[in-house]
């Protein structure tokens, strides 16, 4: 029986769910110590003194640091040069959060209390908090290497003036793509051990090896005696990818006073000092006939960088404009894009990085050339989908070369599910009635770009490489451990790779380990994200499980003394096909692969051992279509989903199970960003949603029940087929959503809504309209 | 989220909370269900010196009927007022408005009292407590005093108890067969309302408002009006008197006011079945 497509149970729950896992703020080695930060309360300051006397003379505070302390330290990595993060601010800060000071102490309440102790005077500066603020003429500057805020402006190439002005019919949306914070249950955690043999730093991070590496550049130590591990971590979202100043302040204090430096973020902090995402604002344009044919796309993202550009948040941008035609086929696409800093939290990866806000203003687009035609907006996007022969398609954009996909396959699948006729009389019906609520139905049909992948994609971010390596190791008894450069932080990696591996080498599911996280063990890897670990990892342990049992079918055929190619496996044991009775079990293989007496001529011990850096040609395509359905209460304006149906294509599925929890996962954060999340600032820069009582998080009881269907192109650049499908649902349900309550108030004449759709946004709307 | 310091006392009796009251003076702060306070200490926003824990105090914690009335000890956890037999015959407005605090994990921890004297406009027993016409008991070294709902709330988080004095009961009237209704407007379960409206009908009707004023509020000319018969147009006509509603990031005043109207017309709706 294949493993692959089975639902089986997550190898990772039992630990998890009896509260055994073990996270980074677990570890407790002895002598361990507390590091806690003084953060800016001001959003843009120059720093006229830092009182630390009182702090440092607090029994039990071990150290107490400002830049000062730092002055011969590198500013922060990940950043641009000369607008990069100092690791305490220097002589200014940017943004509210940043941190100033921190203090050391043997346990986290005296750090607290010494922290509060340290007084710093800042002489206010004037603050831009938002890209308007930031790009008005005299706006105060940031950084003044820049000469103003813009970071990067990349014009169109031909903005399509000539095709525009001679179309049937234009029309235009001003978007803004909400900032959002990723808030993971657990939030930045950091333990620093640097002592004679070495530095050791336990991180809860996406990618251990990159930090590593990264690292020891930084303190030009070697990287044989440097050494991160990622042990169980409380999810990411793509923000545990970023090099934060903690993880540099702990390793070099711990160097400082000898012991062990844990950093634990609070909730608070977390909230605005790890890096947001979205945060841009799209002015787009589309030209179309009469019979809602697209005929050319004009997009120009602005891109909110916050106050120190990430390498990751100027890449947004380019994804976005990427991925700006969605799964349509449009003969003329102009995309221009502008980074932009304000004294806010930088902004970089975030579920979907830079793809959700992509199809969210295509998706936007298509209803609002439904609205302007007449056309129905099922039938628009029939008449614009890329069609099933036209793979490979190239886009615009070097970056996209869609490989596959089947647009329309996946909404024939979706319209099985919804009651699309009765659904469009009801809400005719309701309309006519003043009492009823009102019905909104909101089609998405959204395409990503993930498995990232392909060589030059990841170093473009500043990773090593974009390969994932696996390495499988048979145990002399049988069983097969295997180590993944692959980071997981919530996705179940350890269950899906075993499955894979249980298939190619015909060893038991629950004699197969996976092993990650840490880069003494673990011999190299990049890491998880970009919806990468199953289609570039998963295909490097399937590549490596197949080397493997190549050798281990030539040791069978010797014990056999048959010829390897008539070798077949049945639970565990190798026989030449058709004759079952005479048998050599996986143990026994295992056991003999390990002496060189019993091997086949030519071969060594070790053979059982394959390390693979699985390569991929391209990206991955996971696409899908998505129906929300929305009842809209007339008097409160509150929104109410009522049915939330999902179809998505991420090719071959390793495990159903979880396939459905990351696309409930990945629509839940979808529907957050639609419906409640919304990082604020007021003018003054000081964030307005600063705990969650103020930044609305979704629970369980606020969302609703889905429908998941499925439909399956095989990914044509693995052998798996798999695609990836982490952000699919983030990228898939804010545009269903959003069009679905606009579809409900589309009587009044209402266009567009800026995301989150809020009660009282509603609200005023319906005012507006009696 | 990491509190400064403090002391930590546990009284026995409420005569030793009373007595722990006079001694730590006006830095120590009664310890209940703590799920008001902890978070205000965690943020630093409350430093008390000291925090005299009286969860301990088996003798507040009950549930019991008295002639016309039904008491509640103010160490009674929310979830076991939203479960009790008692209570939802006699008071089921206060049953379900119990069951409407927060979430599960909250419910069983944090008491009704305490969350009474927290004072909040925002929360939703007070409410409740207001609509019903509860009286409050309170212990101090000078013995016994009890206080009407609507004397006892008299600022944001400031109600009439004393330094040194302790709420040990509640006495509701009973409300047995008479209509009654909890709206509660939030953009998530868990929330504190937006804007809420608890409403008792019966021979003493009340309307109590959530969230619409510095401290937790009776409508009274709406109540008058109730209780007088008055149509329900009349009644939403002056349920906003004397209100005084925050704007946040959720609502303006107007969309307050406008929600304290619906709220109220569905109340009447729903109790009136």
């Amino acid at each position: 029986m294949s493993l692959v497509g089975a639902r089986v149970l997550r190898k990772e729950d039992p630990n998890l769910i009896t509260g055994n896992g073990q996270y980074v703020d677990d570890l407790q080695p002895a002598g361990c110590t507390s590091m806690v930060f003084v953060r800016s309360t001001e959003a843009h300051a120059k720093i006229r003194s830092i009182d630390t006397a009182e702090a440092l003379a607090l029994p039990g505070v071990l150290a107490v640091w400002t830049s000062a302390n730092i002055a011969q330290l590198a500013n922060c990595p990940g950043g641009l040069p000369g607008l990069d993060q100092p690791l305490l601010a220097k002589d200014v800060v940017r943004f509210v959060g940043e941190g100033v000071a921190v203090v050391v102490a043997t346990d986290r309440y005296i750090a607290a209390d010494a922290a509060e102790l340290i007084v710093v005077d800042y002489e206010p500066l004037p603050a831009v908090a938002s890209l308007s603020a930031a790009m008005a003429p005299g706006a105060v500057v940031l950084h003044e290497v820049l000469g103003g805020n813009t970071v990067h402006f990349q014009d169109f190439e031909n903005p399509l003036d000539e095709v525009f002005a001679a179309a049937p019919r234009t029309a235009s949306l001003h978007i803004v793509n909400n900032r959002c914070a990723p808030t993971p249950i657990e939030p930045n955690v950091c333990l620093a051990d640097w002592g004679r043999s070495g530095l050791t730093l336990w991180a809860a991070f996406q990618a251990p090896h990159h930090l590593r590496n990264t690292i020891a550049q930084y303190f030009g130590i070697p990287q044989d005696s440097t050494r991160v591990v990622a042990p169980d971590v409380g999810g990411g979202f793509g923000a545990k990818i970023n090099f934060v100043p903690e993880f540099f302040l702990t390793a070099l204090l711990s160097k400082e006073i000898g012991k062990p430096v844990k950093y634990t973020q609070t909730r608070s902090e977390c909230l605005v000092a790890m890096l947001h995402g979205r945060a841009q604002e799209h002015d787009a344009s589309v030209a179309f006939d009469n019979d809602g044919r697209i005929l050319a796309l004009k997009l120009t993202v602005t891109q909110d960088q916050g106050a120190y550009p990430n390498g990751t948040g100027m890449g947004l941008p380019v994804l976005t404009t990427a991925m700006a035609a969605g799964c349509y086929r449009i003969p003329a696409v102009a995309i221009s894009w502008r980074n932009v800093v304000t004294n806010t939290t930088p902004v970089a990866a975030y579920r979907g990085a830079g793809r959700p806000e992509a199809s969210y203003t295509i998706e936007r687009l298509i209803d609002l050339i439904a609205d302007e035609t007449g056309v129905d907006p099922v039938e628009v996007r029939r008449r614009n989908f890329i069609p099933v022969d036209a793979f490979p398609y190239a886009t615009h954009s070097p970056l996209a070369m869609y490989d596959s996909g089947n647009f329309a396959g996946a909404l024939d699948e979706l319209l099985k599910h919804v009651n699309y006729e009765e659904l469009k009389k009801e809400q005719e019906k309701r309309r006519q009635d003043p009492a009823a609520k009102l019905l909104g139905i909101g089609f998405a049909s959204w395409l990503e770009i993930a498995g990232f992948g392909p060589p030059g994609s990841l170093e473009a971010f500043g990773h090593l490489a974009s390969w994932e390596s696996a390495q499988v190791r048979i145990q002399p008894d049988g069983s097969a451990i295997i180590f993944t450069g692959a980071s997981p932080h919530g996705q179940g990696t350890v269950t899906t790779y075993a499955q894979i591996a249980a298939d190619e080498l015909g060893i038991d599911f629950d004699r197969i380990s996976v092993k990650h996280g840490d880069t003494a063990v673990v011999p190299q890897g990049i890491g998880t994200m970009g919806s990468r670990a199953v289609a570039v990892g998963g295909e490097g342990v399937k590549t490596a499980s197949g080397r493997v049992y190549e050798n281990a079918k030539r040791i069978a055929a010797h014990l056999l003394e048959a010829s390897a190619e008539d070798i077949v496996i049945e639970d565990e044991k190798f026989f030449v096909k058709g004759t079952p009775a005479r048998s050599v079990p996986w143990s026994e293989v295992a056991w003999k692969s390990f002496q060189p007496l019993e091997l086949p001529g030519g071969m060594e011990p070790g053979a059982l051992d394959s390390t693979v850096f699985q390569q991929v040609p391209n990206f991955s395509f996971p696409s899908g279509a998505y129906c929300c359905v929305v009842e809209i209460d007339r008097e409160t304006g509150a929104v109410n989903i009522v049915n939330m149906y999902l179809v998505d294509d991420c090719g071959t599925v390793i495990n159903p199970l979880l396939v459905e929890g990351q696309v409930h996962g990945g629509v839940a954060q979808g529907i957050a960003q639609a419906l409640y999340e919304h990082m604020l600032y007021d003018p003054s820069g000081v964030p307005r949603t600063s705990t969650l009582m103020d930044y609305l998080v979704p629970a369980a009881s606020d969302l609703p029940g889905y429908i998941t269907g499925r439909i399956n192109t095989p990914n044509p650049s693995n052998t798996l087929g798999a695609k990836g499908v982490g952000e699919s649902g983030s990228v898939g349900a804010p545009p269903a959503v959003v069009n679905a309550v606009v579809d409900a108030l589309s009587h009044l004449g209402v266009k567009h809504i800026d995301m989150p759709v809020t009660p009282i946004k509603v609200w005023n709307i319906l005012e507006g309209a009696k | 989220m990491i509190p400064a310091q403090f002391d930590y006392v546990e009284a026995t009796s409420v005569a030793d909370a009373i007595r722990l009251l006079a001694e730590h003076g006006d830095e120590a702060k009664l310890l209940a269900g703590g799920h008001s306070l902890i978070p205000l200490m965690k943020l630093r926003l409350v430093t008390p010196a000291t925090l005299i824990d009286v969860t301990h105090i088996k003798e507040l914690s009950y549930i019991k009927e008295d002639g016309n009335n039904i008491v509640i000890g103010a160490l009674t956890r929310h979830r076991d007022v939203e479960l009790s037999e008692l209570v939802k015959k006699h008071l089921p407005l206060v049953a379900h408005v119990a069951g409407e605090v927060g979430d599960p994990q909250v419910r069983n921890r944090g008491t009704i009292g305490g969350s009474l004297v927290h004072g909040d406009p925002a929360a939703d027993l007070p409410a409740a407590a207001l609509a019903t016409g509860a009286t409050m008991v309170v212990v101090g070294q000078n013995g016994e005093r009890r206080i009407a709902a609507q004397d006892f709330f008299i600022d944001f988080l400031e109600t009439a108890v004393q330094p040194g004095e302790i709420l040990t009961a509640i006495e509701f009237p009973k409300h047995t067969n008479a209509g009654w209704a909890y709206e509660k407007f939030v953009r998530r379960a868990m929330d504190y309302a937006i804007v809420g409206v608890a409403l008792q009908l019966g021979s003493q009707p009340g309307v109590a408002l959530v969230n619409m004023s510095n401290k937790p509020h009776l409508a009274e000319s709406a109540s008058q009006a109730i209780a007088k018969g008055a149509a329900i147009s009349d009644v939403l006509a002056v349920i906003n008197n004397n209100t005084n509603p925050p704007e946040d990031l959720n609502a303006t005043v107007e969309y307050r006011q406008h929600l304290a109207r619906v709220l109220t017309q569905r109340a009447f709706a729903t109790a009136s079945k």
